[in-house]
């Protein structure tokens, strides 16, 4: 099980902005090791992200994402106490959901 | 003999964000695992961005003003290139980023709905100095905007 997620979410005037922060490799499958072996690729592939039980942002991701990826976003039409779920799956199917509520 | 209470209060922050060091990556194979449905591996894999754009189904598409693509002029490190792109164009409902010259260079495809801005912030790798696209999808329709980042340590090496 990967470590959780980092996530925030506030209101500024009428637009929620949400940020998260993800602890993956992203391993680009690019790479070698000291003996000459590539390291196989290992990223996060897809992303949603609900903001009061609405799919507000569904993510495909590749290799050129860093490192702990950091996504911020923005929506309307939530308010503070509405719930945020994100979720993401990688190449090797191990996946995480993490939740945080609107500030 | 008399314990004195705590006079001192140690408030320690409860999270700070950014401390994410040790990241344990246990080897979870699971031989059965398979790939996300929806991932577009056509457009994910595509070493050039003609091929990627092709797998997006955005092989035609507009340069616009109103999709803004903000990127730093110089990454010192190719590791992490903050980006941060917003479309004006009505009705987006979905961005992707891509860096042109990265051995795959589909970075990530954004779809918004139900209230969400389109805009969105992430971190991108970058192997060498490159032009980053941005492509918006709206009503049907794909518009592009890219801005050269000159990179001066590469983010894919090793």
């Amino acid at each position: 099980m990967a470590d959780p997620m980092k996530i925030r979410a506030q209101m500024k005037g009428d637009v929620t902005e949400v940020r998260v922060l993800m602890g993956h490799a992203m391993e680009t499958g690019q790479r070698k090791d000291a003996a000459g072996k590539a390291i196989p690729a290992h990223f996060i592939q897809s992303m949603t992200v609900d903001v009061g039980g609405k799919r507000m942002v569904d993510a495909q991701i590749g290799t050129s994402i860093s490192r702990n990826p950091v996504f911020g976003f923005k929506m309307k039409g939530a308010k503070a106490g509405d719930k945020v779920v994100v979720s993401w799956v990688d190449n090797k199917g191990d996946k995480r959901t993490d939740e945080a509520t609107v500030a | 003999m008399e314990m004195n209470p705590a006079r001192r209060t140690v408030l320690r922050g409860a999270s700070s964000l950014g401390a994410l060091s040790a990241l344990v990556l246990a080897g979870v194979l699971k031989p059965t695992a398979v790939y996300a449905a929806e991932w577009n591996k056509a457009a994910f894999e595509a070493k050039d961005t003609a091929g990627a754009l092709k797998g997006m189904g955005a092989a035609a598409s507009a340069d616009s003003k109103d999709l803004v693509l903000k990127v730093p002029d110089i990454a010192e490190n190719g590791a992490v290139v903050p980006v941060d792109v917003l479309s004006n164009i009505p009705n987006t409902t979905s961005i992707a980023i891509l860096v042109e010259k990265n051995p795959q260079p589909l970075c990530a495809q954004f779809d918004f709905a139900n209230g969400a801005l389109p805009e969105v912030a992430a971190r991108l790798k970058m192997g060498q100095t490159s032009l980053v696209k941005a492509v918006a999808k709206a009503d049907g329709k794909f518009y592009t905007a890219q801005k050269e980042v000159k990179v001066t340590v590469g983010g894919c090496g090793g």
